[in-house]
């Protein structure tokens, strides 16, 4: 994937942010083409949430550029994000619980008629994807906070997935989900990578990382230590990235 | 997918009466609790308690906390607090009463009741408040002060700074068009209350049509016809009958002919006239209504509750927080000031204890209708609702004659046990640990 010609769909240049003196991200470059899924990885607190945030507009960046297709862009609210078909899938899910399945996922873009919110329409179109992605989901008007973690989950990917992302961000996305549903994530990020998405995927699985990954960003106290192909080096590689900072000596 | 959905809700166990209504627990619960209020009273007084003309009092009582209240709704649901409405009413209220009586009539020389007068009061009166509510909503949402704070610091700042503008005086309402918006100076009368009722309810069972309807296209499973027609029954019942019961509510002789002398007639022999819908009481159901209709179909209310349901999940899904909280407030101020002309024009002057602790009247009618200090929940109807049982229980007090100091110990009894019961169901039900 590297190397080639083509225009990367996003690309962090040079990326920092600091909280306090604190230098949360230092200077970190990295890329993502279409149809292909870089894993960003690390230890608790490397950065790789931080840096992520600030492609999906929760925070700003101090310095750095990002761009979009090539064009460089400004990201200064998840709104900005959004426009430019980012979508993320939080490691909190930021759902708002009170509300159901369908209001959660047309959250700030909810479908109106006669200027009133077509809450009908949006339970019809959340049936359709939820149908696609959880079958088996059918609390459709009950508040999310009476669904299981799963459900939760499906609830957060539908509303990423529903809006014709072109990059998606999920953070941790498998984190809380039992091994079936695991399976049906793994099963959607290679559907959504044919379909030409380019996906940033936090993981701390090493061996999701192997099976779904085609790069692999790792990054240790703020700083990116390498990126790596995935089938060019092993998972002991990749684990000596993260714990010991270096990068292996065959892929530098 | 629409299939797998009606599936399993038919296939539910079931479903009690009230689940079939869908009518929701905690309204049936105040309901009850506002019968049971009714009924001791009504038992006690022998009968006065349920009169036309209590009802008629506690109705025009009830309106500016009720109002007010309904704005408290969405600033408690969005994990904020008001402290200050009781102060910024009194703030309008004393620029209106000024506004009317002295600043309008000698800079424009105006003349006694002209209507320019009254339009440009309450413009001016909405504006402050407005104004006040919007200055509080920047400090909270763009400055970071929590609203507590602010709004203590609010309800002194407001509070004396209507001293100064009336100078510590009391202001007399002498615009006589705006004391129709105190009660039994503006009423309707009983024809006009008719049309007003039936056209109430003619909305009220087309806006359950419609909402049928919309379910039914889109295929998912709506009540059985008799369920909609039975809550169709109940909502016109209890629309007519309230009108039906302010019609029988009599304009006192002396008061009916000072009204045909002041037109320059005689009072025919025999001449009776009802009072019906009081001006004020309609722009109470008004308020709720819009603020219903804000509240589930418009986006506005969908992210006040988004925010009080998970700040961080707002502001990721592109809501701008902080111009949200500055409406919330704005829209607080517009209602405090709304209630301020309502109020003044109750009293039919201004004076400087206007308002006064209303704000934690405002809070209790908010709480006891279920909205959680938590946020993320809360009705509009339950905070009328609650509004409506304070002031009924108040009003009943007073008449059996029980002391005023007791009437606020009862008050503040009820405030606790209303949420006590609350947290004890939904503990039941397995909603909270």
């Amino acid at each position: 994937m590297t190397g080639t010609a083509r225009t990367p769909l996003v690309e962090l240049r040079d990326i920092s942010i600091a909280f306090g003196g604190i230098k949360a991200v230092d200077h970190v470059s990295i890329d993502l083409y279409p149809g292909e899924v870089v894993g960003l990885l690390g230890h608790n607190g490397a950065g790789k949430s931080t840096l992520i945030k600030c492609l999906s507009g929760a925070y700003r960046k101090d310095s750095g550029q990002i761009l979009i297709n090539g064009e460089a862009v400004e990201i200064n609210n998840p709104r900005d994000a959004r426009s430019l078909n980012i979508e993320t899938i939080y490691q909190t899910l930021a759902l708002a619980d009170n509300l159901d399945a369908s209001s959660n996922l047309f959250l700030g873009r909810e479908l109106i008629a006669n200027g009133l919110v077509d809450d009908a329409r949006m339970e019809a179109e959340t049936r359709k994807i939820m149908g696609r992605l959880n079958p088996n989901f059918r609390k459709f008007n009950v508040p999310v906070s009476a669904l299981s973690g799963g459900q939760r989950q499906s609830v957060a990917i539908a509303r990423a997935v529903y809006f014709n992302a072109r990059i998606l961000i999920m953070d941790e996305p498998t984190a809380a989900l039992g091994p079936h549903e695991t399976q049906m994530v793994a099963e959607l990020i290679q559907e959504l990578k044919a379909q030409g998405l380019g996906i940033f995927l936090i993981e701390h699985d090493i061996h999701n990382v192997m099976k779904l990954c085609d790069r692999a960003s790792v990054m240790k106290n703020g700083r990116l230590v390498g990126t790596v192909d995935v089938n060019e080096v092993t998972d002991d590689d990749i684990l000596g990235m993260i714990i010991l900072g270096k990068k292996p000596a065959k892929a530098a | 997918m629409s299939e797998t959905g009606q599936g399993v809700q038919t296939a539910a166990p079931r479903r009690s009466l009230f689940e079939t209504l869908e009518i929701d627990a905690r309204l049936l619960g105040m309901l009850a609790a506002f019968a049971a209020v009714a009924i001791v009273f009504t038992i006690w007084t022998g009968g006065t308690f349920v009169g036309p003309r209590n009802v008629f009092n506690i109705a025009v009582q009830t309106v500016p906390v009720a109002i007010m209240a309904c704005g408290m709704v969405f600033v408690i649901v969005a994990r904020h607090i008001d402290l200050s409405v009781g102060s910024v009413l009194a703030m309008c209220s004393a620029v209106m009463a000024m506004s009317q009586a002295y600043w309008l009539p000698s800079l424009f020389g105006l003349e006694y009741g002209s209507p320019v007068i009254l339009v440009c009061t309450m413009l001016i009166g909405f504006i402050v408040g407005t104004s006040i509510g919007a200055l509080t909503g920047w400090l909270v949402g763009y400055q970071g002060i929590p609203s507590f704070i602010v709004t203590l610091g609010g309800l002194f700042v407001w509070r004396n700074l209507n001293w100064f503008t009336t100078n510590g005086q009391s202001v007399s309402l002498t615009d006589p068009n705006l004391l129709m918006f105190g009660g039994t100076e503006g009423v309707l009368g009983a024809t006009a209350s008719w049309i007003v009722g039936l056209v109430a309810s003619a909305v009220a069972v087309l806006a359950i049509l419609s909402s049928r309807r919309n379910k039914l296209r889109h295929g998912f499973v709506v009540k059985p016809v008799w369920a909609e027609g039975v809550m169709m029954a109940l909502i016109v019942g209890v629309i007519l009958f309230f009108v039906g019961w302010l019609s029988r509510y009599p304009i006192p002789e002396a008061k009916l002919k000072r009204m045909f002398e002041a037109r320059g007639e005689t009072m025919p022999e025999g001449y009776t006239a009802m009072h019906g819908l009081p001006i004020s009481v309609l722009i109470l159901i008004l308020v709720a209504v819009v603020m219903t209709l804000v509240a589930r179909k418009m986006r506005f209310g969908r992210y006040i509750f988004a925010t009080g349901g998970n700040p961080d999940a707002a502001e990721l899904s592109g809501i701008n927080t902080r111009l949200l909280t500055v409406k919330i407030f704005a829209l607080m101020g517009f209602l405090c000031a709304l209630a301020g002309l309502i109020a003044q024009a109750r009293l039919q002057s201004h004076g400087n204890d206007i308002g006064m602790l209303e704000e934690l009247r405002v809070i209790a009618a908010t709480v006891i209708g279920g909205t959680a200090l938590a946020g993320g929940v809360g009705t509009i109807y339950g905070a009328v609702l609650g509004a409506l049982i304070m002031q009924s229980l108040q009003s009943g007090m007073a008449m059996v004659g029980v002391d005023t100091p007791f009437q606020n110990i009862i008050v503040g009894l009820v405030l606790v046990l209303a949420v006590w019961v609350d947290i004890l169901y939904r503990k039941r039900l397995g909603l909270t640990k």
